[in-house]
């Protein structure tokens, strides 16, 4: 890949978590639709469950929507219980949509600056 | 023309907004044909927290967003020909409708007539070992402890009965939320109970209606990535379906937010697991081909969800009592800040392990750890914090225990280090919740009419 640049997910995607019991999901949706065959390659469930290995995800299944852009994800069992059993702050795992944004993908630059992104990386960092 | 039903929604949930309603009427008024505005104020705990309630108070125990969201908004819609819809009822959907009767009445409109929808409430005739007996993912209940509330998701049909015979207000318990929009729509369409497919568009409705301002740029803004206008006077969803199941998403002009692809999209996907498989009383809704288009500033038009039939079971949540949370807080700022928060957080740790050594204890970093927890970065020993806030949690079955750890933690006051300051502590109660599955020749939807034999 020419020019290739490893960023934070969150150059390409945007996310939304929602949570049922001890059960996350998050909306992975792609900033420009040129995104998603490089997130569709790079961010699959083996990446996100190493992603959040720390809290040891029983499983993670990834759903595939094209037609939306978008990709949901879910994460069995990392809720350290979920709302109602949790010790931390976010026991929904609402800001664990941020965190999922902060895995690495691997673009070629021409494909950020066809979308316009390439001086929000220059001016922002990876 | 092809006949247009509006619904607007004024609450994703029992804290929203409580003036979002204003600006949905103001809209819906200016149009003409069948209107609805719905209000989605009962989450899970939500619910439990009102049984509570009811059984302290028989007066009580419904949503304390009624009391908070109808008032202002109860006069003006019913003057505008529009019909509420609301999961208010909680734990006492008859305390409710007759509180909605008062409000009404203050209101000018003595004659509304407001429908209750209950049936939701299985402790009526489930034993603890019935219930137990049906719970998926876990086994919570097989140890046999005090439960709070047990509540079946009941579907839209109760809900377009009540409409049927003539409610201006229907006030349910539990339902599935996106059954409050339904249940409208059934009703002014027509809709046969096993046209998946349409049921599946007005299933699809509700889910994007029922968060509230979800959809229309709450909850989305990122400033410079994803920015939204207006942040202070969000306008609350609309959705316009047609008889088709045709639907259009938008809001109330000359309010803030937004309305466009990456809202719906977001909003569409929210709480859902497999795409392909949305389960509700109602249908089961694949969304995997759901396309989207604009439609005009600020509405979107979604098309392509499919429906299956209903599942034969339906979902209940149970809470049961569990044991006392204890939170506390305590603040160090200035030099050497983050050493004297750690030695803080040794000394509570070693005091309350001597006298409740099975205490399972948590204590975050606020503004460092106490977000991701253990998927935090580990923090560098040379990190520099102009302040730091500790934040130490802890449950247990005995209030004692977790009381011994609030009080440890004021305690730092005059016996921890150096400048400690701003004490915060906090006990609540615990519930934690078990999920079932029941069979619905055990469960009876009921309607009536406050009032009128019943």
């Amino acid at each position: 890949m020419t020019g290739a640049v490893t960023v934070d997910l969150y150059r390409l995607a945007h996310a939304r978590a929602g949570d049922k019991g001890n059960r996350l999901n998050i909306a992975l949706v792609c900033r420009d639709p040129a995104f998603y065959p490089a997130i569709a390659a790079q961010i699959t469930a083996e990446a996100v469950a190493e992603h959040f290995a720390a809290r040891r995800p029983r499983r993670v299944v990834r759903y595939d929507l094209p037609k939306l852009c978008a990709f949901n994800f879910v994460l069995d069992d990392v809720l350290e219980g979920g709302v109602n059993a949790s010790l931390g702050l976010d026991g929904h795992g609402k800001a664990l949509s941020f965190f999922l944004l902060t895995t690495k993908v691997t673009v070629d630059r021409t494909l950020l600056e066809s979308a316009g992104l390439a001086k929000q990386l220059n001016t922002k960092g990876g | 023309m092809e006949q247009l039903v509006r619904i607007g929604c004024g609450a994703g949930f029992a804290g929203d907004r409580a003036d979002s309603a204003g600006p949905l009427i103001g809209e819906l008024a200016r149009h003409r044909g069948p209107r609805f505005l719905i209000f989605e104020t009962l989450a899970e705990r939500t619910l439990a927290l009102c049984q509570l309630e009811a059984r302290r108070d028989p007066a009580r125990g419904y949503s304390p967003a009624l009391d908070r969201m109808l008032p202002g908004a109860i006069g003006p819609a019913l003057a505008a020909g529009l019909r509420i819809v609301g999961n208010f009822g909680g734990a006492n959907p008859r305390a409710a409708a007759r509180r909605v009767a008062v409000l009404a009445r203050e209101a000018g409109f003595p004659n509304a007539r407001i429908a209750t929808v209950e049936g939701d409430d299985l402790l009526e005739a489930f034993t603890p070992a019935e219930l137990a007996a049906r719970e998926t993912d876990g086994a919570l209940l097989r140890t046999g402890p005090q439960i709070v509330a047990a509540n079946v998701y009941l579907g839209a049909e109760a809900i377009a009965q009540a409409l049927d015979g003539g409610a201006d207000v229907v006030v349910t318990g539990r339902v599935a939320d996106p059954s409050l929009a339904l249940g409208p729509l059934v009703h002014a369409h027509g809709w046969r109970w096993d046209d998946w497919s349409r049921l599946a568009a007005g299933t699809l409705a509700g889910h994007l209606l029922e968060c509230g301002a979800q959809v229309t740029g709450g909850y989305f803004a990122d400033p410079g990535v994803k920015d939204v206008l207006g942040m202070a006077d969000i306008g609350y969803p609309i959705a316009e379906v047609a008889a088709s199941g045709a639907l259009v998403i938008t809001k109330p002009p000359a309010t803030g937010g937004l309305v466009d692809r990456r809202t719906v999209t977001e909003q569409i996907l929210y709480e859902v697991h497999d795409p392909a498989a949305y389960l509700t009383p109602d249908v089961v809704l694949d969304v995997t081909g759901v396309e989207l288009s604009e439609d005009g500033p600020d509405r979107i038009r979604v098309t392509g969800a499919r429906g299956h039939a209903r599942p034969d079971t339906l979902k209940a949540t149970v809470f049961v009592e569990s044991g006392v949370l204890g939170e506390a807080e305590i603040s160090y700022a200035g030099p050497n800040a983050l050493a004297r928060a750690q030695l803080a957080a040794d000394a509570v740790r070693e005091r309350v392990a001597r006298r409740f050594p099975d205490l399972l204890l948590r204590i975050d970093t606020i503004g460092v750890t106490s977000t991701y927890g253990s998927l935090s970065p580990p923090l560098p020993d040379d990190l520099w914090m102009p302040e730091v806030r500790l934040r130490f949690a802890a449950e247990h079955s005995e209030r004692e225990a977790v009381a011994c750890l609030v009080e440890e933690v004021e305690a730092l006051y005059c016996a921890g280090p150096a400048g400690g300051a701003g004490v915060r502590r906090h006990l609540s109660s615990r519930l934690a919740s078990a999920s079932c599955l029941i069979e619905r020749a055990r469960v009876m939807p009921r309607v009536s009419f406050l009032g009128e034999g019943s």
